[in-house]
């Protein structure tokens, strides 16, 4: 089996998309969590199928749009400390901070690289040993055990010169306090697929129960996305919710218990902050106290700049699904993927970015 | 110490004499090189096409070609691309102390390859070398001249509403090629990059049509970034179907993993062709019988609403549209 092509599969697209026009009836609000979803809908065109009692949001599951200003200060003033060099993931360069960004500091002279996975970074801690490497632990529970697996490989090897800035954050407390918060009333929620084939879906269980909102785990291909589409129209139109499993695929109720455990040996849930949304609490990792030493944050005297948000950007009330990219003056005007203003216009993932890129003002 | 490039390899002395008679002008045989004169001093009439490109990719050896290759490929497809005849490259090295004279030799050889195939002569010729870590291995610089035809008029502001969009095969190959070569991506694939010259692909075509509006290789930015080159400049818009886009299994999957989106990487042997709806069976048809073409399918049409947008029918049914390459999608692929 082909697992891309047979997933856009047109014919049975059409098939998908005409089962759900029969089913809607009730006029529901969807959100998809996580910024792969937002992707392949804006590159799909799939808001456009789907029939007008279907109103489809973004949510916060970005990792790079929800990391604050704050945060991403403290990874700017750590690249300019002499002797360090900073390993991240390509997307953070170009995000602003408060006054700069990562790119600014690489071209002011801070040693700044792009990495593709932390086995990498850890590589160049080991082959620079008068460096301090740091590398920008940013991401969900979908990273957050490769991060763990470069610092048990960093104290077997004994590897003093790395270290972890963990700004990672968890999914499943981040919606709750959506849900709690009120602002937008979801009568259905795609789940992370990623996400959920490290935790399962069972984390997402009190979303169905509690909240009454169904929930179905995506896939990220487009007829993964019809297909929860599909499954979340169902369970409205029974007056059913659960939490079902779209991506078998990927995920299991029970999640990948290996790396669970990896995540856990080495992390321990602590309070983070959300952009747009501000602290959550046990909605962030810190490495525990046995793995101190390789926390940048234990290891170095971090000043960041004082904290300042970009004038007039209004991703937090995008992230939490209160507002459009269309609803931004700066959208496609001052905020463009060239400049970004705000971090949804930097990351692939961002809504902004997605909306901008397939969508731009296109009906 | 005999098979490294030295300093003095590019100093004008004596090593470097030897380099460039032993190295260079046997290899690439040509007598108007070989006069090794300041200049090569040629003789034709009519209209020219001059270009010129560098060539900095890394690694520059990989699946399917070499920086020699490409230096070859890259400027003979910018000519063609002008609709000309490719006839003559200058052909220039920047070389990084302590590179292998073997690894020169393999890239030499395959610019003579490159060169025979395309028809063109290597007439003249530089060499440089700088000190180790002042250039990455070896930079290639080559320029090129062409003549084109009487009644050929082939420019990117040629684009006409009502004209079909031709894609001459699958895209993405040479960019996944190189980026599965670098070292910090640790993955492998059976592809080869496409690196071709096309000047006898687009003879053909012209032969069947001399009305061909546009021509161009989708290199850097892909095929999304050349449309959208193509409409702006037009001032038209161009509507093109996802589905009658080739694109391998294999770059579909890495372009999953990498997060990058076919249309954008870049391809080194594929054109777009613009061509009036009356001529496009005919065009297309001569494409299928070149080597180079015979994936050759028409993806799209040229509208005339919403100059310099370009729109895409997506798998789904469902329209898109489709903006430049923002950013780089990875440094140093050709």
């Amino acid at each position: 089996m082909k697992y891309i092509s047979e997933f856009r599969r047109s014919e049975l697209a059409q098939g998908l998309i005409t089962q759900i026009h029969r089913q809607s009836k009730t006029p529901v609000r969807f959100m998809e969590f996580c910024g792969g979803h937002t992707v392949t809908i804006f590159r799909y065109g799939i808001r456009q199928l789907l029939p007008k009692t279907i109103e489809m949001v973004s949510g916060p599951g970005c990792p790079i749009c929800v990391t604050a200003n704050a945060d991403l200060d403290k990874a700017i003033a750590l690249a300019q400390i002499p002797g360090v060099i900073i390993a991240t993931f390509g997307d953070m360069l170009k995000v602003p901070g408060s006054d700069s960004s990562l790119q600014e500091a690489k071209a002011g002279g801070a040693d700044v690289r792009m990495v593709y996975s932390t086995m990498d970074a850890l590589k160049i801690a080991e082959d620079n040993p008068d460096n301090a490497i740091v590398f920008l632990g940013i991401g969900f529970e979908t990273t957050a055990p490769t991060i763990a697996v470069s610092i048990l490989q960093a104290e077997e090897k004994d590897i003093k010169n790395y270290y972890v800035l963990s700004l990672h954050k968890l999914c499943p407390p981040v919606i709750k306090a959506l849900l709690d918060s009120g602002e937008v009333k979801l009568h259905g929620l795609i789940c992370p697929g990623h996400v959920s084939a490290i935790i399962g879906s069972q984390p997402w269980e009190f979303i169905a129960r509690d909240y009454a909102v169904p929930c179905v785990v995506s896939g990220f291909e487009p007829l993964d996305i019809l297909q929860s589409v599909d499954m979340l129209v169902n369970q409205v139109e029974k007056g059913r919710s659960q939490v079902e499993i779209a991506y078998r695929r990927g995920v299991c109720p029970e999640g990948n218990r290996q790396a669970l455990k990896l995540m856990r040996e080495v992390f321990e849930p602590r309070p983070a902050l959300w952009r747009g949304m501000g602290g959550i609490p046990g909605s962030g990792l810190k490495l525990r106290k046995k793995y101190q030493r390789f926390d940048a944050e234990f290891a170095f005297d971090i000043r960041p700049s004082p904290t300042r948000e970009p004038a007039g950007c209004i991703c937090g009330d995008i992230l939490r699904g209160v507002k459009t990219p269309a609803d931004c003056k700066l959208f496609g005007k001052t905020c463009t993927p060239e400049n970004p203003v705000g971090p949804c216009m930097v990351s692939s993932e961002g809504s902004c970015s997605a909306s901008y890129l397939y969508g731009g003002g296109f009906e | 110490m005999n098979d490294k490039i030295l300093l003095a390899h590019g100093s004008g002395g004596k090593l470097a004499h030897e380099l460039v008679e032993k190295g260079f002008v046997k290899a690439l045989a040509n007598p108007l090189l070989a006069k090794l004169d300041d200049s090569a001093v040629i003789d034709f009439s009519g209209r020219l096409a001059f270009t010129t490109d560098s060539y900095v990719v890394s690694p520059i050896f990989f699946p399917g070609g070499d920086i020699g290759k490409l230096a070859v490929c890259g400027t003979v497809n910018d000519l063609a691309m002008s609709g000309a005849r490719p006839l003559y490259l200058s052909l220039a090295f920047i070389i990084e102390e302590g590179f292998l004279k073997s690894e020169l030799n393999r890239v030499v050889n395959s610019i003579q390859k490159a060169a025979e195939e395309a028809g063109v002569g290597i007439i003249t010729g530089d060499t440089k070398v700088v000190h180790r870590g002042s250039a990455d291995k070896l930079f290639i610089n080559t320029a090129g001249v062409g003549i084109i035809p009487e009644g050929i008029n082939i420019s990117g502001s040629n684009a006409r509403a009502g004209d079909r969009v031709i894609l001459s095969g699958t895209i993405g190959d040479h960019g996944i090629t190189v980026i599965s070569q670098r070292e910090e991506l640790s993955f492998s694939t059976n592809l080869k990059s496409d690196c071709a010259p096309l000047g006898g692909l687009v003879a053909e075509m012209l032969n069947a049509s001399p009305n061909i509006h546009c021509l161009r290789d989708p290199t850097r930015g892909g095929l999304a970034t050349s449309l959208n080159e193509l409409a702006k400049q037009s001032r038209v818009s161009i509507r093109i179907e996802e589905q009658k886009i080739p694109v391998r299994e294999e770059v579909l999957a890495a372009c999953e993993m990498l997060g990058f989106d076919p249309l954008y990487v870049a391809n080194e042997g594929k054109l777009v062709a613009i061509v009036p709806d009356e001529d496009a069976d005919k065009v297309l048809k001569a494409m299928r019988k070149n080597r180079y073409g015979e994936n050759a399918v028409i993806i799209g049409e040229v509208g005339a609403e919403k100059p310099g947008r370009v729109v895409m029918k997506t798998v789904l049914g469902a329209s898109r549209i489709v903006d430049m390459l923002v950013g780089d999608l990875l440094p140093r692929i050709c």
